[in-house]
């Protein structure tokens, strides 16, 4: 068994390659471990240093100013929007006066012209009704002196038939107090 | 014979010094739960308290690996 | 510490150890070999500058990052692809991670440890591809990152606040009387921290990977024992899958106690005085 052990390299290793011991104890290889290490860091260390984190801060600094940037560009067209909305609700207020002052204007111009209308009519009925009634009147007129031709005539031939010779005249003047009376 | 009394003896140590993880494992628990119990009341402050919590699990369980440590270099290193 | 004295006694165990399990039934448990360091080229020795796994599989850590944080991020896209959302995620967490627990005076720190971090993230997870050797279970290689933690922040500490960064084991805010008591176990801590630190993350890496690995080491039961492997290989693959899906969470919430940690020694750092 001795002769075995002494054919190994290490005496941190037995004939089969298994480990001897705990390795992490064997002295022999932590001065290659530690020569490893360190080259290791300052490699990693120069470049984290002097490449990575420059250009990932770099980056994010970028990307912080371009999220600044766009939320200066975001907050002036908010603005923009208010102000648009702005003109555009004083344009529909505006709008709207004038359409009210339209529609009054148009009201008030439609209601003249009704009242002339109404006035014209008024006067045209009005006018008709006189002369209907001046018609009425001569009718009326017409319709006495007719009745009174009527009575003298049938007076006269109820005279006559009577066998009297009937004066015009007395016949006028009786019909005409019977008419009256 | 005397040998295999020493080895005996290793191995019982082994054993025995395993014991003290189980000790660790009762402080990680210990940690991790009142600092639940911590965050469940106060969620607010919960964050900001992650990282010391993870120190004090660092710590206690730092224990039952020097326990873990003297199991194996009584099992490998003796 | 494997000494020269104990070799012998270590080998000759060793192999007893292994003469033992090939006995029992066949199962063959080596959860340790997956940590061996072996030469990339022939059989030789390990020695200082030798191309071995570490430096293949440290390599291959390189190009990730390289991979993720250079080429993913070489369009410089105002609206990322989904690699450089990656980065950037990497990034801001680092460095919201500094910024938060360290201060903000602390950001020139920042590429440190982002290194240390994106280090040890790319280290565990490329460990856990399947034959991989994870760097960051070897106490070699966490000790250095935490001494060079402990070294930095103690020096920097000095370098900033002169004696006055001593004021960090003087705790004015307790009673004069056990002040000189704290004062000790403060050092005693401030002290043992390089330990604790590249201690967790090893025996963290290593414990997964060594629990997977006997779990692993059932799991041809069936071809032994076809009465008794219908029950364990079952098991100890699904145990496998388990315990796989913890490392996955392991490797990154160690990577991240990691550098969270180091935050917290380089806040005391920059303001000694509680």
């Amino acid at each position: 068994m001795a002769s075995e052990t002494h054919e190994t390299v290490s005496a941190c290793v037995d004939s089969h390659g298994g480990a001897v011991g705990m390795p992490q104890l064997c002295s022999e290889w932590m001065g290659n471990q530690i020569f490893w290490l360190v080259v290791t860091l300052v490699v990693i260390f120069f470049i984290l240093s002097r490449i990575a984190l420059p250009r990932i801060a770099a980056v994010l600094a970028e990307r912080q100013g371009a999220i600044t940037n766009d939320l200066a560009t975001a907050e002036d067209l908010k603005a923009k929007a208010v102000e648009a909305e702005e003109a555009y609700n004083k344009a529909l207020a505006d709008a709207r006066v004038e359409a009210q002052n339209i529609i009054a204007a148009t009201k008030a111009e439609i209601k003249a012209e009704l009242d002339e209308a109404t006035a014209k009519a008024d006067a045209e009925i009005a006018a008709k009704a006189a002369e209907g009634e001046k018609v009425i009147a001569e009718i009326r007129a017409n319709a006495l002196e007719s009745i009174k031709e009527v009575a003298k005539d049938t007076t006269k031939e109820l005279v006559a038939a009577m066998g009297v010779k009937a004066d015009a005249r007395s016949v006028t003047a009786a019909v005409n107090a019977r008419l009256k009376g | 014979m005397e040998g295999d009394v020493v080895q005996m003896g290793a191995y019982i140590g082994a054993g025995l010094a395993c014991t003290g993880m189980g000790g660790a494992a009762v402080g990680v628990g210990h940690v991790v739960g009142n600092f639940l119990s911590g965050a469940l009341r106060n969620p607010s402050a919960a964050g900001g308290q992650t990282a010391t919590m993870f120190i004090g699990i660092a710590f206690s369980e730092a224990l039952g690996i020097f326990s873990f440590l003297v199991a194996l270099l009584l099992m490998f290193a003796v | 510490m494997a000494t020269d004295s104990q070799g012998e006694e270590t080998v000759a165990h060793g192999a007893e150890a292994a003469e033992h399990a090939s006995e029992g039934g066949g199962l063959v448990f080596h959860p340790m070999d997956q940590f061996i360091v072996k030469p990339l080229f022939g059989d030789g020795a390990v020695g200082m500058f030798t191309v071995t796994n570490v430096t293949f599989w440290m390599a291959l850590t390189v190009l990730a990052i390289i991979g993720l944080l250079v080429l993913g991020t070489s369009r410089r896209a105002t609206i990322p692809s989904r690699i450089q959302s990656i980065a950037e995620l990497a990034y801001g967490f680092i460095r919201k991670m500094v910024e938060d627990v360290a201060g903000k005076d602390a950001l020139p720190y920042f590429p440190y440890i982002m290194t240390l971090f994106i280090f040890i993230v790319f280290s565990n997870f490329l460990g856990l591809l399947p034959g991989a050797f994870t760097t960051t279970s070897h106490i070699a290689v966490t000790a250095v990152l935490a001494m060079l933690v402990f070294l930095t922040v103690t020096l920097m500490g000095f370098f900033k606040h002169g004696l006055g960064f001593l004021g960090v084991f003087w705790i004015s805010a307790a009673p004069l009387p056990l002040r000189p008591i704290l004062a000790l176990i403060e050092v005693i801590s401030y002290f043992v921290r390089p330990v604790s630190h590249s201690i967790r993350l090893a025996g963290n890496m290593m414990a997964g990977h060594a629990v997977i690995k006997v779990f692993a080491a059932f799991a041809p039961m069936v071809t032994i024992s076809v009465g008794v492997g219908l029950l364990v290989t079952p098991l100890s693959i699904i145990a496998i899958t388990a315990i796989y899906a913890l490392e996955v969470l392991v490797a990154f919430i160690q990577a991240y106690v990691f550098t969270i940690l180091t935050c917290v020694y380089l806040k005391d750092a920059l303001h000694p005085h509680h």
